[in-house]
């Protein structure tokens, strides 16, 4: 019974120890005990000599990170480049960086949708095709600093984009379904209003591959 | 009246942007994955579970096969990924994240190693890039099918590795309508993107770290700060 309880004793000392060696106030990195990141060692949980695990700075030493990389595709809002892009710009679009797309692209996205709407007037934003095809034009998604974030939930617009977001119907209404969002009926929604797997409320929140 | 005009415009589209639409989704320009892992499939931004932070998901190389899409799939050493960050609505980046994988030398696993978000100076900006190699933020091991790794340092959480594609779009159905083949969508629709795969990288990044936005851009939430993001596949030269 005393052995029991010494040893419980004990045991309450030794994990206690466990938490505590490795505190550190400073949060600095560095760590209080016997492993620390600048012994000349690999232990605890790094996975390299001081570096890596839980508590040291990722290794990365003896990678190479050098050259210059040059840009080959781009995207900020969903599905412009395939809706807007036509023929001989697709390419030059994902070549451009947002700054210059829209003395680039605006007036051939315009065209464009017109030619895919030829009755376009204003959209449910009350954005005629001028003042739509330039903020569409500028590709950046905007993603707001506080709060909720989405494309459209029905109050929101164009505040983030979530997994959950029916990005498709929000563009098919705009381009087609006129002042009021409710002209081409079968045109302003492809009737697919979710994803076929369940996201996690968690990090990394897309769902577990097939 | 007005419907069968729209798609005789449509119909006379077809053939020019047929051709065009099934090479220029974002997403469908990767089938043939050989030659293309520079291709981005999808762009996410949104508040994380912890409403301190922000969630970028970048997906690469869409449309995966079930059962084996890291054979079909593998992220490029060449291809560095970069989420822009534009803090003062001017469309040039300001902070910029920047993601590319290598081989962890000690533990010789396939790794993503994530740099920032680095404060980016007007002469930095641009299609070309330095990696700025100094200031590794984390890094981690990328995932399989079954077993996913995730880490946290500096603030920040990581994940790279196959996910099932969060997209949804009846595709098939949008194409023939373009091409006259059909001339609407129909209720229920078919998810073309249903039980395919794709390559992500997910960072999410407390909010201080990328300092405040911007109001005014949205003309339709003039009141709300934002950011502006956009991601870019730059190939090594």
């Amino acid at each position: 019974m005393k052995t029991y309880r010494y040893i419980l004793i004990f045991a309450t000392i030794c994990s206690t120890l466990l938490f505590v060696h490795c505190t550190d106030a400073d949060d600095n990195g560095n760590v209080i005990g016997l492993v620390t990141c600048s012994d000349g060692l690999q232990n605890g949980d790094e996975t390299g000599i001081d570096c890596g695990g839980s508590i040291c700075e990722p290794c990365a030493a003896g990678l190479n990170f050098s050259g210059t990389f040059t840009q080959e595709d781009q995207i900020g809002r969903p599905g412009i480049n395939t809706v807007f892009g036509t023929i001989g710009m697709k390419d030059a679009f994902n070549l451009t960086i947002p700054s210059e797309m829209q003395a680039a692209f605006q007036s051939n996205f315009q065209s464009n949708l017109l030619a895919l709407n030829p009755d376009y007037t204003t959209n449910a934003l009350g954005l005629d095709a001028t003042a739509f095809t330039t903020l569409l034009s500028n590709d950046v998604l905007w993603v707001a600093e506080t709060g909720i974030t989405t494309y459209f939930n029905g109050t929101e617009v164009l505040t983030g984009r979530a997994l959950t977001d029916d990005v498709i119907d929000v563009s098919l209404l705009l381009i087609f379904g006129g002042p009021a969002g409710m002209d081409n009926p079968t045109l302003i929604s492809d009737f697919v209003s979710e994803n076929d797997a369940s996201f996690s409320a968690s990090f990394p929140y897309l769902a577990n591959p097939f | 009246m007005k419907k069968t005009r729209i798609f005789a415009v449509l119909g006379s589209l077809a053939l020019a942007l047929l051709s065009v639409v099934l090479i220029a989704a974002d997403h469908l320009d990767a089938p043939d994955i050989a030659g293309t892992s520079s291709d981005i499939a999808d762009f996410y931004a949104f508040q994380g579970e912890d409403p301190n932070n922000l969630v970028f998901v970048v997906d690469v190389q869409g449309l995966l096969a079930p059962d084996r899409p890291t054979e079909q799939a593998v992220f490029d050493e060449n291809v560095l990924l970069e989420i822009n960050i534009d803090t003062n609505n001017d469309l040039v980046e300001d902070k910029v994240i920047q993601m590319i994988k290598r081989v962890d030398p000690t533990t010789m696993e396939d790794t993503m190693y994530f740099f920032g978000p680095l404060t980016v100076q007007e002469s930095e900006t641009g299609v070309d890039s330095t990696i700025d190699a100094e200031n590794l933020s984390g890094s981690v091991k990328i995932s399989t099918t079954t077993e996913v790794q995730t880490t946290t340092s500096n603030g920040m959480m990581f994940f790279a590795g196959p996910r099932e594609d969060p997209f949804f779009f009846d595709f098939d159905r949008y194409n023939q309508i373009l091409s006259g083949a059909a001339t609407g969508f129909t209720d229920p629709g078919t998810d073309s993107f249903a039980g395919t795969n794709v390559l992500s990288v997910v960072v999410e990044v407390p909010k201080v770290l990328l300092g405040s936005g911007f109001a005014g851009a949205n003309p339709l939430a003039p009141g709300t700060p934002v950011y502006g993001v956009w991601v870019e596949a730059k190939r090594k030269q």
